[in-house]
């Protein structure tokens, strides 16, 4: 059973689907005693990074999912909250990462922020990319990114030339997060969704 | 490197797919799920569905359309079409859409703009222009599929649209909406270097190297189209194989 984080994380709707499409049962909880008791946890979040991340404190889910043994995903806001802290608010995050989350400056006309759009991961670690091809697309809607860092375990480059390298994806131990959306992106999300299950 | 995005949208009717030809091996072309599932397996990079109805029975049916997409479809998907208040695109939110596009509410009421970002995120919102140039010069932006002429212009318009929220821009130009004879592109390449959100161009289109141009000279980052993909003119794959070998990055 996967268990989704419950909180005011914006519309988890195309979770959900994403799961029930690969056949997974999951429920939707804030009930410490399932999170712990689920195979796989996954964090969503759309929004504001601070304020989803002072939410999860108000719930006393932050220590619950930073205790878990099992497989963690953190998806777009879900993997910044799990960051060590963002600029986008005064909270601090759950500092499983050791990420500090910043906003995109744009370099020039052309780069535009939010990052909407298909883009592409590479330096990918097996485990979570298993089967998944470096230059593989994916689908990103956002305006913050976590820099590189030692968790790093896939990356992206955003703006025009050469641009500059973020995080796709990061992983500490049993946590993962991943900065695009794998339940928009197409076969190659549903592939990393599955691979997350079956890990 | 992001790709460029080619978006095809599609009109719906009670339920029902307006316009579409017949693709070899889809059962029933009206049904916009089976469309839009067979535009993602083209290599669309979203869809874009418009409730055309007119009634209250067309609208709850849309509704109910937009959750089967969502259950259906693994790419984002955009809804739009009649949308004036935060209720409206809350519905459509809860049904399982990525975003809402809001045109003529918006126009009547800018603070729609605002509080559906504020409620759901910019990334949710996005604010469709349909403008003409007119007698004085300036370009206005018309509402009501561009039969009524407003005093606004587009770029005050476009900026305030970003300065509320909007999380990109989708612009139609009237004057060549329907045209088939290209984009302006020189206006929207001062739109996107106007704005810093992205812009999406719309209407006009006739050929590949209409897209092309749009999507390199007139600096948009998405181009939505209707008719060339409904009526089987070309694929989306040989859309996008024809912009790669032109250097312009996209998804295949």
């Amino acid at each position: 059973m996967i268990a989704i984080v419950d909180y005011n994380a914006g519309n988890i709707r195309s979770v959900t689907n994403a799961l029930s499409r690969l056949g997974a049962g999951w429920i939707l909880t804030s009930d410490p005693a399932e999170l712990r008791r689920a195979d796989r946890v996954l964090l969503p979040g759309v929004g504001h990074a601070g304020a989803a991340a002072a939410d999860l404190r108000a719930r006393g889910l932050d220590t619950v999912i930073c205790d878990l043994r099992r497989p963690v995903l953190g998806i777009c806001v879900g993997m910044q909250v799990m960051c060590r802290d963002t600029e986008e608010g005064p909270s601090a995050g759950l500092g499983i990462f050791d990420a500090h989350v910043r906003r995109f400056i744009p370099r020039s006309d052309a780069d535009k922020v939010p990052h909407i759009g298909w883009n592409t991961i590479s330096n990918l670690e097996k485990g979570l990319f298993k089967g998944i091809e470096p230059g593989a697309w994916v689908y990103y809607v956002h305006s913050y990114y976590a820099p590189l860092c030692p968790d790093t375990i896939a990356t992206t480059r955003y703006g025009v030339g050469e641009g500059m390298m973020f995080s796709a994806a990061l992983k500490y131990e049993n946590f993962y997060g991943t900065q695009f959306h794998p339940e928009k992106s197409g076969d190659t999300g549903e592939r990393i969704l599955q691979n997350f299950l079956t890990l | 490197m992001l790709a460029r995005r080619i978006i095809p949208c599609l009109d719906v009717k009670d339920g029902r797919t307006v316009k579409g030809i017949n693709f070899e091996g889809l059962s029933d072309v009206g049904d916009p799920v089976e469309l839009g599932a067979r535009y993602a397996a083209e290599g669309a990079d979203e869809l874009v569905y418009l409730d055309i109805s007119a009634s209250r029975d067309g609208r709850s049916t849309f509704t109910r359309l937009v959750s089967r997409v969502a259950d259906r479809i693994n790419i984002p998907f955009t809804v739009g079409g009649g949308i004036s208040s935060v209720d409206d695109a809350a519905a459509l939110l809860d049904a399982g859409a990525d975003k809402v596009t809001i045109n003529s509410a918006a126009v009547r009421n800018p603070s729609l703009i605002s509080e559906i970002a504020s409620r759901y995120g910019s990334q949710f919102v996005v604010v469709a222009i349909d403008a003409r140039l007119c007698d004085d010069g300036e370009i206005h932006v018309t509402t009501h599929g561009g039969s009524r002429m407003t005093e606004r212009l587009l770029f005050p318009w476009a900026l305030e649209a970003q300065e509320r929220g909007a999380g990109e821009i989708l612009f139609t130009s009237m004057d060549h909406d329907g045209t088939r004879g290209g984009y302006p592109c020189g206006l929207y390449s001062r739109l996107a270097s106007t704005l810093s959100i992205p812009v999406i161009a719309s209407g006009g289109a006739g050929s590949p190297a209409d897209i092309a141009e749009v999507l390199t000279d007139g600096g948009a980052d998405a181009a939505l189209a209707a008719s060339i993909f409904h009526y089987g003119e070309i694929s989306i794959r040989d859309l996008k194989e024809y912009l790669k070998q032109r250097n312009i990055p996209v998804r295949l």
